[in-house]
């Protein structure tokens, strides 16, 4: 990655403008043309670097549900418990993490009282207990990452 | 959120996959939904100011971009003191996100969560010493949770409508 791409992605995690030519008055201020822009994010796109350019919702003030759960799965069926949970279009992300609660993903619904239900689904298919870990607060929420 | 307009929940729709890069991205959306650049430039600022669009930029693969390690780090903290905790905890550096969660007793008392990045497993544990230093933490329970894999990191996707199926609802690896 080059210093531009460096220098894009430090910036524009947020506040792009919302006018009639946003790329060009970002470009401006990189001191690149508009052009150079969009070609430095078609490619860190394809690259797979960056997800999307675009917008991060408000899961629950779009009205829908967003919560935290954890499933203990036996080391020997992961992958496949993995494949099971995974093909759930409301399953976001998924992490193994190192620990008896071994799966951790984020479930993201359009209605707030899908979450038991797709957790009672997951349980079922898996023949796991999951945990909800709702969350009841947000102290901090920094979204930015240097580069 | 119930006052969502119609046009509203279109906008938000349209353009969750991705901004069109091109010259003037909010009048291609425009077209797309039959409403001119200067309404979808209204919409989009509206959803900005009431917090339904919590960010509008980039948003990136952490791990592609090298930071490969990441921990979540519970504790279990007493409910009177949570509060104060999580709101100093959230003020340190290596902090990415600090939130309280529902305990599951008996087997999981934890109830306060946070997030530290780096790109290996060293500098965040380097980092999860300084917060316990700084904060006194040490007689805090508490666990180090790193990620060993990402099986699925795919944004979320909303539809407004029961017959609409998301385009980017395919898993990706990473």
């Amino acid at each position: 990655m080059d210093a531009i791409a460096r220098k894009i992605i430090n910036q524009l995690q947020g506040d792009f403008p919302i006018t009639e030519q946003p790329y060009a008055q970002v470009a401006a201020q990189l001191e690149i043309t508009e052009d150079e822009l969009l070609q430095q994010l078609t490619n860190l796109l394809d690259q797979g670097l960056l997800s999307r350019f675009g917008p991060l919702y408000h899961a629950e003030r779009l009205g829908g549900g967003l919560t935290l759960a954890a499933m203990p799965v036996p080391e020997t069926d992961f992958e496949q418990v993995a494949a099971q949970v995974n093909a759930f279009p409301e399953v976001a992300h998924n992490y193994a993490r190192n620990h008896e609660l071994n799966m951790w993903f984020i479930l993201a619904t359009e209605q707030p009282e899908r979450i038991d239900e797709v957790i009672q689904e997951i349980e079922a298919q898996t023949g796991l207990p999951v945990y909800n870990m709702p969350k009841q607060a947000e102290y901090y929420l920094r979204l930015k990452l240097e580069v | 959120m119930d006052n969502l307009t119609k046009a509203e929940q279109r906008l938000i729709e349209a353009i969750q996959g991705g901004l069109p890069l091109v010259s003037r991205p909010y009048a291609v959306i425009g077209e797309q939904l039959g409403l001119t650049e200067a309404e979808v430039i209204a919409g989009l600022s509206h959803l900005i100011q009431v917090g339904v669009i919590k960010r509008f930029g980039i948003v990136v693969r952490h791990r592609q971009l090298g930071y490969r390690a990441n921990a979540m780090v519970v504790w279990n903290i007493p409910d009177a003191q949570v509060t104060e905790m999580g709101q100093q905890l959230g003020q340190f550096e290596g902090i990415s996100l600090c939130y309280r969660r529902a305990r599951h007793l008996p087997e999981w008392p934890y109830n306060l969560y946070c997030m530290i990045h780096g790109k290996d497993r060293n500098a965040v544990l380097r980092d999860l010493d300084k917060l316990i230093a700084t904060y006194n933490l040490s007689h805090i329970p508490h666990q180090v949770l790193f990620s060993r894999r990402c099986f699925k990191q795919s944004g979320a996707c909303y539809t407004f409508q029961p017959s609409k199926v998301c385009p980017q609802r395919a898993a990706v690896g990473g």
